[in-house]
Formats: C-alpha cells, sequence, structure tokens
C-alpha cells in the first residue's frame, strides 16, 4: 500500500526535520485508511438494500436463466470479498455503472451537473464569509452590548431553521410577492441552452460569451438559493469569529497598541484580525463542506439543476449506483477539504516554519 | 413564601455537607441556579416542556382528527374555526402539528436513547484501553465524522428503504460519533487520576473500571452534547420528511407536511409556513435550552 512506503522512504532531505516529515506520513496513513474505510462504507451501502438487486434489473417475472445471467454480468454471484475487488477495480477506473433510469455512465452525469452546485456553492461562501466575519469582528469588539445579542440571536436562529423552509419562504416573498429575484432553474427558460458550455459555470460562460441578458437573469437566479445557502454559515463563520477576536482582543499586545495610540479600527483590523486570518481560512474551507449538504436540500426546493438534485432523484427511486458515487465523492471532498484546511494552517501561519 | 422555604434553602446552602446524596442534591440545586440567570434558556426550557405537554395531551388538545379530511373546507385560511388554516384535504394544520409533535419527540427521545450508549461505550473504553483498540475505534469514529450528518442519513435511508424508522436508525448512525470523541477525551483524563488508580490498586478489572468508574463520570458532559445536537436532530429528520424519505403521507411529520404544502404554498402560504414555523421554534428551543445548560454546568467558558 502507498502509506507504507510512504513511513519507510530513505531519511529526510535537509529542510524537512525528521519530527515533520513523520508527522506528514502519519497524516497520509491516516488520510489513506480513512479512504479505505469510506469506500468500504459505500460498499455496504450498495449492498444493504433489502430489493434483491438483480430482480431490480430483470424484473419479478424473468426466468431463472436471465436471472443467473445478469447476476452473472453484475458480478453478483461471486462471493462478497471479491465483489469488493470488482467494485475497488472499477473505482479506480472511475466506473461507477450506470444509473437505472437512462443507462448513462453514473460519472458522465456527476461532471454534467457538478458544475452548477459548485458554482451555487462559491457564490454562498462568499456571501457567507463576506457578511459572517464582519459580523463576528463586530459582536466581539462590542461584546456584551446590544450588537453582540443581536448576532447571537442570528447565529442561533441561522443553526435552527430549516433551510428547505426558509428557502420556500424566499421564494414566496422574493419572487412570487416583490418578483424581485428569478425562480427556479439556473436562468430564465427563455435563456435555456443559448450560452455553449465552455467552463460549466453559468455566471462565467456568460460573461465570456458577452451576453449581458443571460448573465443578469442568472445572478437573479442564484442570488436567493445562494443567500438561504449562505445563511447556516453564516451563523457558523460568525460565532467562531467571535471567539477567535475576542482571544485576540484580550491579549497584552491590543493594550500596548492602544496605549500607543492606534486608532480603534486600527487596532481592530491591523492588529488583531491579521491575526485570526489563517484561522479564518480555515473555517471557511470547512464550511464550504458544510454547504453541499445543505445544496442538497436547496436544490430541491429551487429546482437547481446540480448535484443535490441529481442525489435526490436517485434517493427516491432506489437508484444505488447514483447514490453509492454520491455518497463517496461527497465522503471524498469531505476529507480533501480537511486535509486542505489542514495544510493552509500550516502554510499560511508564519508562526509555524 | 421565603420564609417557609428557609428550611429547604439553608439545608440546599449548608457549608457542613452531610451525605454524599446531600452534595449530589446541592450540585443540582447549583446548576440549576446558574441555568435560571439565562432568561433565553428557561425560555427555551419553557418551550421544550410545552412540546413534552403537548405531545402527551394530544388527544385532549387537538381540536380535530389528524386525518379526517373535509374537502369543503380545503385550504381555509387561518382563523375562525380553524386557528392555522387546513391543508389540501381540509385537513386542520394545527391539529397536524400537535400530533406532529410526537413525532419529533419520539424521534429525539428513540434517537437519544440508542446514541447515548454507543457513543460513551466506544468513547469510554477507547480512551481508556488505548492503543490499537483505541486507533481502530476513533478510525471508525473519524470516518462517520467525516460525512456531512445528512448526506450519511439520506444513504442509509435509501439503501434501507424510506420510513420512519429507517430515519430514525440513519440519524442514530451518524449521531454517535461527535459523542464518542467526547466520552473518549474525558476518559482519557479520567485515566490517571487518583481514584481510578486507587480502584485499580484494589485489584478491580479494567471491565469494571471502565463500566462503573468511568461511564458515569462522562455522562454529565455527554447529556449536555446530546441537548445540543437535538436541534440538529429534528433538523435532519425534517429534512428526511421533506425529500420523502422520512416518514411517509399521510403521517403528520413537519418535514413531510412542509413538502405536501410546497405545491400551494404560492396560493396559500399557511400550509408550508406553520410546520416549518412549528420545527423553527422547536429546534431554536433545544438550542437556547442546550446553550444555557453548557454554559451553567461549565461556569470555566467565558
Amino acid at each position: 500500500m502507498t502509506h507504507t512506503t510512504v513511513t519507510n522512504a530513505p531519511a529526510p532531505r535537509k529542510r524537512l526535520s525528521r519530527k515533520r516529515y513523520s508527522k506528514f506520513g502519519k497524516t497520509l496513513i491516516s488520510v489513506a485508511t480513512t479512504l479505505f474505510l469510506l469506500v468500504v462504507l459505500t460498499f455496504v451501502i450498495g449492498r444493504l438494500m433489502p430489493i434483491d438487486p438483480v430482480t431490480a434489473v430483470v424484473g419479478p417475472d424473468a426466468d431463472r436463466a436471465t436471472y443467473l445471467k445478469v447476476q452473472q454480468e453484475l458480478g453478483l454471484d461471486q462471493p462478497i470479498l471479491q465483489q469488493f475487488g470488482i467494485f475497488l477495480s472499477r473505482l479506480f477506473q472511475g466506473d461507477f455503472g450506470t444509473t437505472l433510469l437512462t443507462g448513462r455512465p453514473v460519472m458522465d452525469d456527476i461532471a454534467r451537473v457538478f458544475p452548477a452546485t459548485i458554482e451555487l456553492a462559491t457564490v454562498a461562501i462568499f456571501l457567507g464569509a463576506g457578511i459572517g466575519i464582519p459580523l463576528g469582528v463586530y459582536a466581539a469588539v462590542n461584546r456584551g452590548r446590544f450588537a453582540d445579542h443581536a448576532v447571537r440571536l442570528v447565529a442561533l436562529l441561522g443553526h435552527s431553521t430549516p433551510i428547505f423552509w426558509i428557502g420556500m419562504m424566499g421564494l414566496m416573498l422574493f419572487y412570487a410577492n416583490l418578483g424581485w429575484v428569478g425562480g427556479s432553474g439556473r436562468v430564465d427558460i427563455y435563456y435555456e441552452g443559448l450560452t455553449p458550455d465552455i467552463t460549466g459555470f453559468l455566471l462565467i460562460d456568460a460573461l465570456l460569451e458577452g451576453d449581458m441578458d443571460v448573465f443578469w437573469s442568472a445572478v437573479s437566479h442564484i442570488i436567493l438559493p445562494a443567500s438561504v445557502l449562505a445563511y447556516a454559515s453564516i451563523a457558523y463563520i460568525s460565532r467562531i469569529t467571535r471567539s477567535f477576536m475576542l482571544e485576540q482582543l484580550n491579549q497584552e499586545y491590543i493594550i500596548a497598541a492602544r496605549a500607543k495610540g492606534v486608532s480603534a479600527r486600527g487596532v481592530i483590523w491591523r492588529h488583531a484580525f491579521k491575526n485570526i486570518r489563517v484561522q479564518l481560512v480555515t473555517i471557511v474551507a470547512l464550511s464550504y463542506g458544510g454547504l453541499l449538504e445543505g445544496a442538497v436540500l436547496v436544490e430541491t426546493v429551487f429546482g437547481w439543476p446540480g448535484f443535490g438534485q441529481y442525489l435526490t432523484n436517485a434517493l427516491v427511486i432506489g437508484d444505488m449506483n447514483v447514490v453509492v458515487a454520491c455518497t463517496l465523492i461527497i465522503g471524498c471532498l469531505f476529507i480533501a477539504l480537511n486535509l486542505i484546511s489542514d495544510l493552509l494552517y500550516k502554510f499560511l501561519d508564519p508562526r509555524i516554519k | 413564601m421565603n420564609m417557609q422555604d428557609k428550611g429547604i434553602r439553608a439545608w440546599l446552602r449548608a457549608e457542613d455537607v452531610q451525605s454524599p446524596t446531600h452534595a449530589a442534591i446541592q450540585n443540582l440545586w447549583l446548576t440549576w441556579c446558574r441555568f435560571a440567570e439565562n432568561p433565553l434558556g428557561v425560555f427555551g426550557l419553557g418551550i421544550v416542556l410545552l412540546l413534552v405537554f403537548a405531545a402527551i395531551f394530544v388527544p385532549y388538545l387537538a381540536p380535530y382528527s389528524p386525518f379526517d379530511q373535509n374537502l369543503q373546507a380545503a385550504l381555509h385560511p387561518p382563523g375562525g374555526e380553524y386557528l392555522l388554516g387546513t391543508d389540501e384535504l381540509g385537513r386542520d394544520i394545527l391539529s397536524r402539528i400537535l400530533w406532529g409533535s410526537r413525532i419529533t419527540l419520539s424521534i429525539i427521545v428513540i434517537v437519544s436513547i440508542i446514541v447515548a450508549p454507543i457513543g460513551l461505550l466506544v468513547g469510554c473504553f477507547a480512551g481508556y484501553y488505548g492503543g490499537w483498540l483505541d486507533t481502530v475505534l476513533m478510525r471508525i469514529t473519524e470516518l462517520f465524522l467525516s460525512f456531512p450528518s445528512l448526506i450519511l442519513a439520506l444513504a442509509f435511508v435509501a439503501a434501507l428503504g424510506p420510513n420512519l424508522q429507517n430515519a430514525i436508525i440513519a440519524i442514530a448512525l451518524t449521531q454517535w460519533p461527535p459523542i464518542a470523541r467526547l466520552a473518549r477525551a474525558e476518559s482519557l483524563s479520567l485515566r490517571q487520576r487518583d481514584h481510578i488508580l486507587a480502584v485499580k490498586l484494589m485489584g478491580a478489572s479494567n471491565l469494571r473500571i471502565v463500566l462503573s468508574h468511568i461511564v458515569p463520570l462522562c455522562i454529565p458532559s455527554v447529556v449536555v452534547r446530546i441537548t445540543l445536537n437535538m436541534a440538529g436532530i429534528i433538523l435532519t429528520a425534517a429534512g428526511l420528511g421533506f425529500l420523502g424519505l422520512g416518514a411517509q403521507p399521510p403521517t403528520p411529520e413537519w418535514g413531510a407536511m412542509v413538502s405536501t404544502g410546497r405545491r400551494f404554498m404560492i396560493d396559500s402560504w399557511w400550509v408550508v409556513t406553520m410546520p416549518g414555523l412549528s420545527i423553527l421554534i422547536v429546534s431554536l428551543a433545544f438550542n437556547l435550552a442546550g446553550d444555557a445548560l453548557r454554559d451553567a454546568l461549565d461556569p470555566r467558558q467565558e
């Protein structure tokens, strides 16, 4: 396995100290084991199904010969460990099987729907960080005063609101009653399919094509689902920012800065905030993963043709190939985000060098 | 009032503690006093108690049956005969929400009953024994933690088949890892304490030490953690119901009610708004109560 070669590797070169090197190896081992267990778990989920997968394909009336043939084609006549081996080897080739309904390769479908979700989640994380971080700083600076309690309430509400419901409330108010934003889908229906697929991100594609009508239509469609999605992460980010900031503001260097006559704004942004930037980057990276979870519900509400809606449709009809693929991909993304935020922390923090 | 209470109050505050029970009750009283200082927490607790009350006495409280259809009164706006309006089949929404409180409450209770022992045992054994057992158990815990809980629950329900029972199992499967991690951290620090070493010297087996000396000490923090997770459990259950993977209609589960009301929401706002509001209020209440409980039990924070 890959991780054993890492730990048995020859002595570290000069820049990486032995200690850091073994720490790196440990991280790699733990990531590799988690990935492997993830594959096992998704395999088990795929096999949990109470319906016989062969019957699901051939139908209950099929004769014995057809049944056995399909069973063999699906590899389900093999012992469970060999089935796992087949699953694993196909996985390495990026083959997740085909969907029940259309028979298209699952991987193609996912590649098609993924950009929509990434676009939505990216806009949402910019909103979430852009609003959540200043709110948190503001709350910390005004600790114990009205503003602090107000921000706390916003955060608590964010943790308590069913995201699908607030999405529907938003649609009712801003789309149906006020007409400020677009309804479901990524663009108005008469713009659908006009923009060629360059990056898959509609906002960027429209800009590249110079088609401003499509662009503004896309903006009006993305703004509401993205805000709804951002709402929960605003709650999380503002709370964490507040506690990070409080930790800094209580330190002596802040008193020193104030004593030497730095303006209040300078103390907050140039001294205290500067020191929590690195921690914040890792928090934002982590909450990006949380957005993928919310996306499943939000996309269903807004008819957003992304990953979440694809997964939900598969769930309802019990298309296990799709469910397994989606679960595995989301799990990998989460592990990757965790790793990235770890690494970012190590590389951005000037103290660890 | 004050004069009457004096005997009890004095006993509750007495410096000379007479028995372990006395100390325990004093401790509880102190916690309660700190909890009561937080008005939002008391408010949250009040709503939680109201929910429990509603769930127990539904048959006497609900003005209509949750299943009785009255097509002539379909989509009746709130007010008059129907306090919160009716849905597309003329069922009274208030009655359905009240009956739904039983489902919400039973999901919370069952998930907590499943999750607490699993998390406690996994965490305490991993923390106390250490070594390979710790590595194996914590790897598995981390694996479950590496998923967003809703996605994992979705996958399990899809595999097991969509119904309320499977939704509860799926939610429980996603909720034990944080508790295991917490219990492990606690038992790691308990392992070195003098009283554990004393029990060990007296010849207690490892199993006995974990089960009767470590587990009980981990219980308070686990209880707080579960209270804080309850809002998350409610939201996950509602999300599953909304996607059609939890309780199935006509069961008056709040998430499923929002989902069926979706088709009528443009003209009849109340069908979607009311059940959603109840989810919001109840999970907010659990969050407020949980926050206050944590502050009360752990006065070191802030």
